[in-house]
């Protein structure tokens, strides 16, 4: 006895696959494609000339010391801005996961940062920091310490590293909490009866069933420092100072958007295609596997 | 029967309105980056252009900051939708002028429309900004400023500094009797690093920032800023870094308050700043010319202007220029020009009008606004002076301020970092000058 239904048509199934398949080819295949084909080009900004140099932008971006010191940047701005803001937004999903009191407006506090937007972000960090008028900041020149971001790289990229990580723990918040409370009771109930104290509770049983939500956060999260920051550091420290809150791809807004240089520009994004392509096969390949579903 | 009569008056009132023969009014788009007290002056200008006739009707809009409204024209014009005309900040300008046929420029578009013009009616530091070597005006300056050195007046009493100070030395040592006297954080200061210590620093010393007359004479161009004098006045600002006597304040205007807020006594900035120093400085402030080194020949020389100008865009019908003409005229009439600058703070484009203010007596009680004049028409402007126009300035500038903020910060001495903002400099007129052909 055959039960499930038969669709004969081979059709079919293209059909039904088809409004998908348009989307991503209409607003992921055709502009990278587009961003591929501009690499090779040598256009003014008006797009009146337009003249084929096949690798020329490549080679001129691969000559730029500047490039190189902007790969540097990116590697430890995006490393921070992971880590923390996957680490903080754990703990504080693990917390508002307790029987709190008044944990419903908790939580909504917590995801509000995810409604501002990067540069609005951004400004509300300079309020706060800038060197002479910020609100922190005049208290730690007061405490003697020289806080000065306009000049000082550290400063300043430890400035940018907080705006991002404040505007992306919403997020992060939101998808611990929801895996946290996935995870049935019973597992640790039963952790509990044999001994094991809240510590490696949380070590041996939520964290290895958090794998799945932890997972998908940090690809999520690597996609977003390399992509959706570059609001806040155009907001933050127009790459400054000297170049060291440059990320790559702050430098793909800054020379294509502001400067003017679409080739250029393009040959950036396609490199920084590639790296995050790369960074995500290695994910899926290597941490994958340490996920238990 | 009342009621049918009256729904007959309604409809005959109604075709009638709408029979009357409608004007034809052809409608020019401007876009600009105006914001606060400066969108006002342009919709009112809007206004008054579009009550002073019936054929054409000015449209302002505003689509965000310099560098977002041109994207958004350049964006435009790629979709075949430019605006008539377009609001373009100084360092847009050699981007602007090399798409030819994407710009109409102005000295032709004049001539086309038959509107009387005069380009020696305008001050030449102004237009020679905007114009080609040979004086052909490319577009019209509409909000243009230069850079002036702001005082506070009380706490250079406090500090016993009784003159204002004339030359670079002057300023070093009055910022050390400021420290001493407790702005510790803060001797002098600038906003705009790059226009302030390389572009109207080489201007006011008759020195080039690259060849070709800064580049107003072809793209070709070469920079030349890393000369012995830009070497000194860099390492004396390095030397200052260090015990804040000089504290940077960034590439933009964005820390401009500090010398509102009374931190920074002495503060370099555009003569633009006028609006909010009036509105925000609780203490007695005036403007002064910018220093300079006494042991240079010739300096100070003349100052280059910074501000924006309006290009008119190519591809559009005979008719909608010759309203972009009259709308122009408009501008430049005298009284008008004398009103806008007396109310605004902007500098006036015509000499006429400059002679006005004065016979006015606008400047006995406003001083402050006549300093940027005083700096742009001190001497007859050289090779050096006229103006500045390299292939895109706005990456230009930040390159140059990264490596003003090495030496600052002490990543590289002051000929290193110079040495280095040239080159990569170069790099970039070089790929310029290859789309610009």
């Amino acid at each position: 006895m055959e039960k499930s239904a038969v669709f004969n048509s081979k059709l079919l199934p293209y059909a039904l696959l088809v409004p998908q398949l348009v989307i991503t080819f209409v607003f992921f295949y055709w502009p990278a494609s587009q961003a591929l084909w501009q690499s090779f080009l040598r256009e003014d900004a008006f797009g009146l000339s337009s003249e084929f140099i096949g690798f020329e932008n490549y080679e001129a971006l691969f000559a730029q010391p500047e490039y190189y010191k902007a790969m540097l940047t990116t590697v430890v701005f995006s490393t921070l801005v992971a880590v923390l803001s996957l680490a903080i937004a754990l703990l504080f999903a693990t917390q508002a996961d307790k029987n709190l009191k008044a944990a419903q407006v908790y939580k909504t506090f917590m995801i509000w940062p995810y409604a501002v937007a990067p540069a609005v972000a951004g400004v509300l960090w300079i309020f706060m920091f800038q060197p002479s008028l910020g609100t922190l900041a005049q208290p730690l020149r007061f405490m003697g310490f020289d806080w000065n971001p306009l000049l000082n790289g550290n400063h300043a990229m430890a400035l940018v590293v907080m705006a991002a990580v404040w505007k992306q723990i919403s997020y992060n918040f939101l998808f611990f909490l929801a895996g946290l409370q996935s995870i049935p009771k019973s597992v640790i109930e039963a952790g509990a009866i044999d001994g094991a104290g809240p510590m490696r509770r949380f070590w041996t049983i939520v964290f290895p069933l958090l794998s799945p939500t932890t997972f998908f956060l940090l690809v999520v999260n690597v996609v977003y420092v390399f992509f959706d920051t570059f609001g806040i550091i155009d907001a933050v420290t127009g790459g400054g100072p000297a170049g060291n809150t440059t990320t790559l791809v702050y430098k793909v807004y800054a020379d294509g958007r502001l400067g003017g240089d679409l080739g250029g520009s393009a040959a950036q994004s396609v490199v920084l295609m590639i790296i995050v392509v790369a960074l995500t096969a290695v994910q899926f390949r290597y941490v994958e596997r340490k996920v238990q579903y | 029967m009342k009621l049918r009569h009256f729904g007959l008056a309604t409809t005959l009132a109604t075709t009638l309105a709408l029979a009357s023969p409608a004007q034809a009014v052809t409608e020019l788009q401007w876009w600009h980056a105006m914001t606060g007290g400066n969108n006002d002056v342009v919709n009112r200008l809007a206004e008054e252009f579009n009550a002073s006739q019936s054929d054409y009707k000015v449209v302002p809009s505003y689509k965000g900051t310099y560098p977002d409204t041109m994207n958004a024209g350049i964006a435009a014009f790629r979709a075949g939708n430019a605006p008539h005309i377009m609001q373009v900040f100084e360092v847009g300008t050699a981007t602007m002028m090399s798409a030819t046929g994407a710009v109409k420029p102005v000295y032709q578009l004049m001539k086309d429309a038959g509107e009387p013009f005069d380009p020696k009616a305008y001050l030449p530091t102004i237009t020679g900004y905007y114009s080609t070597s040979k004086g052909d005006m490319l577009s019209f300056p509409f909000n243009s400023s230069s850079m002036v050195m702001w005082i506070n007046k009380d706490e250079l009493k406090k500090a016993g500094i009784a003159e204002i100070p004339k030359t670079w030395p002057d300023v070093f040592a009055a910022a050390k009797k400021l420290r001493a006297a407790g702005h510790e954080s803060c001797g002098f200061s600038n906003a705009w690093a790059s226009w302030a210590h390389i572009e109207q620093f080489s201007a006011w010393h008759n020195v080039a920032i690259g060849t070709k007359a800064n580049g107003l004479d072809g793209f070709d161009t070469e920079l030349k800023f890393n000369s012995p004098l830009h070497v000194k006045h860099l390492q004396n600002l390095v030397d200052l870094q260090k015990d804040k006597t000089y504290d940077y304040s960034g590439r933009d205007s964005k820390n401009e308050a500090r010398f509102g807020s009374g931190e920074c006594a002495i503060f370099l900035t555009s003569s633009g700043y006028y609006g909010t120093a009036k509105g925000t400085a609780k203490f007695d402030f005036t403007s002064a010319p910018m220093p300079y080194y006494p042991d240079v020949a010739g300096a100070p020389q003349n100052s280059i202007i910074g501000g924006a100008s309006l290009w008119v865009m190519g591809g559009k019908k005979p008719e909608e220029y010759k309203g972009v003409a009259k709308f122009f005229a408009f501008l430049s009439d005298t009284n008008r020009q004398a009103k806008l600058h007396q109310e605004s703070g902007y500098l006036p484009i015509t000499k006429a009008a400059y002679e006005k203010s004065i016979k006015d007596g606008f400047y006995e009680k406003n001083p402050t606004l006549q300093t940027p004049l005083k700096e742009l028409t001190n001497k007859e402007p050289t090779q050096n002076s006229r103006g500045l126009r390299f292939g895109n300035m706005v990456q230009m500038r930040d390159l140059w301020a990264e490596e003003i903020e090495a030496a600052l910060a002490g990543q590289k001495t002051a000929q290193a970092a110079l040495d280095s903002a040239v080159a990569r400099g170069n790099a970039i007129l070089r790929a310029f000058e290859k789309t610009a052909k």
